[in-house]
């Protein structure tokens, strides 16, 4: 789907060499450039454009959607929105079929796609969506997006898991087993000393503790990192179900932890829409709300940033500045799963208050997506994490208010969506150099 | 520029009885060095022949069995690269040991966070060093934005920001084009003259008498000796070898034949639709060999992969004896007659875990008489593998022996072997003597150059100025993706180093073979 098309051989600046030793060699290099026109983009939006033009206006459904902007307690209540479904779908779809034609004006121009069109063309579709599947209905958008940040904590905490140790050159598929074993150690060792805070600790060093097999085989014996990962999961799983059905269901005080209590924050918990989804949390997830950016700010700002994108990128260059790149790895992979098991402290700690066999359900799997998706960027992950937060959340809106897609469908999103990016529809991802290879030292 | 008389002081770095040992092969056998503050000792030697082995023992990358090593008369244990900056010692790597991905100041910074007061002050360090000595080097360029020339000095600029009394420059002129390599040379004896100890590691024998202060010959792991910088190139090549050397290649005038590779309008574009190779076009006549000269990455590798059908984005046209080359798949390009030579022999030229036989017959699996019905015929594969033994020489226990137990010039002999196996009508050699020893060099040499005898058209890629030279009827100079000239195999290197630079040089027409058609 590309066209070639050779620009005309563009003059070199003439230099005049000067007659002195040393002649600077700054500039850089430039090699001229084929213009290569990438289809892709424009393709996908009108294929997209059609669907919603067979979904929101062909097969229109009749009626208004209620859009319940407010929840109790704002400070200014907000009023229903309410959209006629017809119209809606109309509107929509001619909004989109122009942002398809200006993503083709786009390249065919030869410019930049800028990051707002994907944007603006997402929300439409979902606010379309929206309309189209609760006609007649009622959708409550403060819940949703509630639903949407509690169902992402876990995938943020994983994906951060998955940027440290990525980054350090340690690929991370056991992310599922850090979650799950830091799901399990917390509600156990927080029914036990009935203390949430050492639940939370207990979840953290569950996570550690896998992290490092993780670690001790990928860096000490250079095992093939995925398949350790894998292994790892797996027997995480097996671990956790036979630990629960011998243990925890003869002994149900062990699995019976004090739930992390909400905590609003006072004020901006008023704000509408955003401030019960964003204040109304556990500590987890105000943890989270700090842990982000202290990852974004750590990894490329600081010491401790530069030297582990540094055993990531290029160890043997680490290496001979003096840095112990097996050490340094060592630790950040467990630090990584520290994260992870903090993530899976939230799933028996704050939302349901027990174990339960396999409650991770692969989300360690789509946390990785997230990290993929974000090109291995702490702020970008959760940016992915949150979108397929989102995916989980719509559908588990529309199940409770029935709707005509069935719930399945919303649940696969998030696997379609990570392999659109991992195809490169969604810029280009490129990990880092060194992540999965082992550094042997001679 | 005054250049002080050396100093006979104390010596600043002393390497005593230096061993090291990889399994049963003794890299370095009890090698003793000694290099003072303010001169360049060269250390001359092989390829294979320890040097690398040496230094890396120097900067603790490695643990020697046996030596010691002493800094100003103190002996020292290096636990790692770290200790030995600590100490002072500097290193600029033959690949260097930057990360693409990092800018120059944050590449300066690694390691040496808290001495250089995080990133603005190596900024400022990278400012004040890159003025010293001219560099004209920013801070803030992504390393993998920065030509070569510039990268090795981002190299250099981390050796001196953390005050390096020893320096040890490790090949640092195979990257180089002639020009940066002259310019490089400036920043060594400037360095000398402010007091650095040099160590300058090399083959090239030029390099060596123009630079050097004292030089110390190394041969298979053992100091074979000290020589004089005004040793001439032959003296200073039987040192190193062990041996009278014919440094130049022995050849007859080119005898031109009818079978010609006429390449026209050729374009590769990579993957970002970048013009890596940008509308080139040459003609190779049978019997002559044209050396595609420049420095690496300019092309050269794409060139030659197109020929051989490994490029995909490709137009214009590559005709081989009236057959178009383009949209062939590799296997109709060899059964065309093409033999081909990769640049990097153990990635793209072998298995090395297959036998020499294995590797012999990678190109026959096709049909017989190796393979019938499906199955290899085990007695002709071992009766060809045993004849090519015999005829390259290669010096290996048998023909069950895995290539990549084998030295890099017997590797290059199995490579060798196999492509010229085939009847030829085109012959692409890319870099065939990267790492060898010299005697491998001139089997190899000579067997180009039987070739070419034999008629056949030769392609040879090489960034060795002193191999194209040796090698070449006629010279092509490739400089981003381009072709700046075609120049006869008698213009001066001055010339050709300008050309490599991307100058284009009056006087120096595209003359055809035809002009010099004897046949």
């Amino acid at each position: 789907m590309t066209t070639q098309q050779p620009t005309a051989a563009q003059p070199h600046a003439e230099t005049t060499q000067q007659p002195t030793a040393a002649q600077p060699h700054a500039e850089t290099i430039e090699l001229e450039r084929a213009v290569v026109k990438h289809w892709k983009a424009p393709v996908s939006y009108a294929v997209l454009t059609l669907v919603a033009l067979v979904l929101f206006v062909v097969a229109s459904r009749d009626g208004s959607t209620t859009l319940r902007l407010a929840s109790v307690g704002d400070f200014v209540a907000l009023p229903d929105a309410v959209l006629p479904v017809r119209a809606t779908g109309i509107v929509v779809v001619v909004l989109l079929a122009a942002l398809t034609a200006v993503s083709t004006w786009l390249v065919a121009t030869v410019r930049k796609q800028g990051f707002w069109l994907p944007l603006a063309f997402g929300v439409l579709f979902v606010v379309a969506f929206l309309v189209w599947a609760g006609a007649d209905k009622m959708i409550p958008i403060p819940g949703l997006l509630f639903a949407t940040v509690g169902l992402s904590v876990p995938l943020i905490f994983g994906a951060m898991g998955g940027v440290i140790s990525e980054r350090a050159g340690v690929v991370n598929i056991a992310i599922e087993a850090q979650l799950l074993s830091g799901a399990f150690s917390g509600a156990v060792i927080a029914s036990s000393t009935g203390s949430a805070v050492l639940g939370i600790l207990g979840a953290m060093l569950a996570g550690v503790l896998v992290s490092m097999v993780l670690a001790v085989f990928a860096i000490r014996y250079f095992v093939e990192q995925v398949i350790v990962g894998v292994v790892l999961n797996v027997l995480v799983v097996g671990l956790t179900n036979f630990l629960y059905s011998s243990v925890l269901t003869a002994n149900p005080a062990l699995n019976s932890p004090d739930r992390l209590p909400r905590i609003p924050i006072p004020g901006i918990e008023t704000i509408p829409i955003i401030g019960p989804a964003l204040f109304e949390h556990t500590v987890i997830v105000y943890a989270m709300f700090i842990i982000v950016p202290v990852i974004a700010w750590g990894l490329f700002k600081t010491t401790w940033g530069l030297r582990l994108r540094a055993i990531g990128e290029h160890p043997l260059a680490a290496d001979t500045v003096g840095i112990k790149v097996n050490r340094l790895r060592f630790w950040n992979v467990a630090l990584a799963g520290a994260v992870a098991g903090l993530g899976g402290a939230y799933f028996t700690l704050d939302t349901t208050g027990a174990f339960n066999r396999e409650m991770t359900a692969g989300l360690g799997y789509i946390a990785l997506a997230a990290v993929i998706f974000g090109q291995w960027h702490p702020l970008k992950a959760t940016a992915a994490a949150l979108l397929f937060g989102f995916a989980s959340a719509l559908q588990q809106t529309l199940g409770a208010i029935g709707s005509p897609v069935p719930s399945e469908f919303m649940l696969m999103l998030p696997y379609v969506i990570t392999l659109l990016a991992v195809a490169g529809f969604i810029g280009q991802s490129r990990a880092p150099a060194a992540s999965g290879k082992p550094y042997i030292k001679q | 520029m005054t250049v002080e008389p050396t100093p006979l002081g104390a010596p600043t770095l002393e390497l005593r009885g230096i061993t090291k040992r990889f399994g049963a092969l003794t890299a370095n056998d009890h090698i003793d060095l000694e290099v003072r503050a303010g001169e360049i000792h060269c250390l001359l030697g092989e390829n294979g022949a320890g040097k690398s082995t040496l230094m890396n023992v120097l900067y603790g990358l490695y643990r020697a069995e046996e030596g010691e090593i002493l800094l100003d008369g103190e002996p020292q244990s290096f636990a790692g690269p770290g200790d030995a900056m600590r100490a002072g010692i500097g290193m600029v790597h033959q690949h260097f040991m930057l990360i693409p991905v990092f800018t120059v100041a944050e590449n300066v910074l690694l390691g040496h966070e808290r001495e250089l007061g995080g990133l603005s002050g190596a900024r400022q360090k990278v400012r004040e060093i890159s003025q010293r000595f001219g560099f004209h080097v920013d801070p803030d360029a992504r390393i993998e934005d920065l030509p070569v020339g510039v990268q090795q000095r981002v190299e250099i600029i981390k050796a001196l920001s953390q005050d390096a009394k020893v320096l040890v420059f490790d090949e640092p002129t195979a990257v180089l084009t002639p020009q940066e390599t002259d310019e490089l040379m400036a920043i060594m004896q400037q360095l000398r003259d402010e007091g650095t100890a040099i160590v300058f590691i090399t083959h090239k024998l030029r390099e060596v008498r123009a630079i050097a202060d004292r030089i110390t010959v190394i041969r298979l792991g053992k100091v074979v000796g000290q020589a004089s910088p005004e040793s001439s190139t032959t003296e200073l090549a039987s040192m190193m070898v062990g041996r009278a050397v014919e440094l130049t290649v022995q050849k007859n005038p080119p005898v031109l034949t009818d079978n010609a590779l006429v390449v026209s309008n050729l374009t590769v574009l990579d993957a970002l639709g970048q013009k890596v190779v940008n509308d080139v076009s040459f003609t190779v006549r049978g019997g002559e060999v044209l050396c595609i000269a420049g420095v690496q990455g300019n092309g050269q590798t794409e060139l030659t992969e197109a020929i051989l059908g490994l490029q995909h984005r490709v137009t214009g046209s590559i005709d081989l004896n009236g057959n178009e080359l383009i949209g062939d798949s590799v296997r109709e390009v060899l059964d065309a007659g093409v033999g081909f030579v990769p640049e990097d022999r153990k990635v793209d030229g072998l298995v090395g875990d297959f036998s020499i036989a294995e590797n012999l017959m990678l190109d026959r699996y096709s049909g017989a008489p190796f393979v019938r019905a499906g199955t290899v015929d085990r007695e002709e594969r071992d009766r060809f593998a045993a004849e090519k033994l015999e005829s390259f020489d290669i010096r290996a226990q048998g023909i069950e022996t895995p290539v990549g137990t084998l030295s890099g010039g017997n590797q290059q002999k199995v490579v060798l072997a196999r492509e010229l196996g085939r009847p030829l009508a085109l012959f692409v050699a890319s870099q065939p003597t990267r790492g060898l020893d010299v005697g491998s060099i001139e089997f190899v040499h000579s067997q180009i150059i039987a070739t070419r005898d034999a008629g056949i058209p030769v392609i040879v890629v090489s960034t060795e100025l002193d191999e194209v030279v040796g090698l070449a009827d006629r010279i092509a100079v490739m400089y981003r993706g381009g072709i700046v000239g075609i120049v006869p195999a008698d213009t001066s290197r001055d010339t050709l180093g300008l050309m490599m630079a991307g100058e284009r040089v009056a006087g120096a027409p595209n003359p055809e073979p035809s002009k010099g058609a004897v046949a």
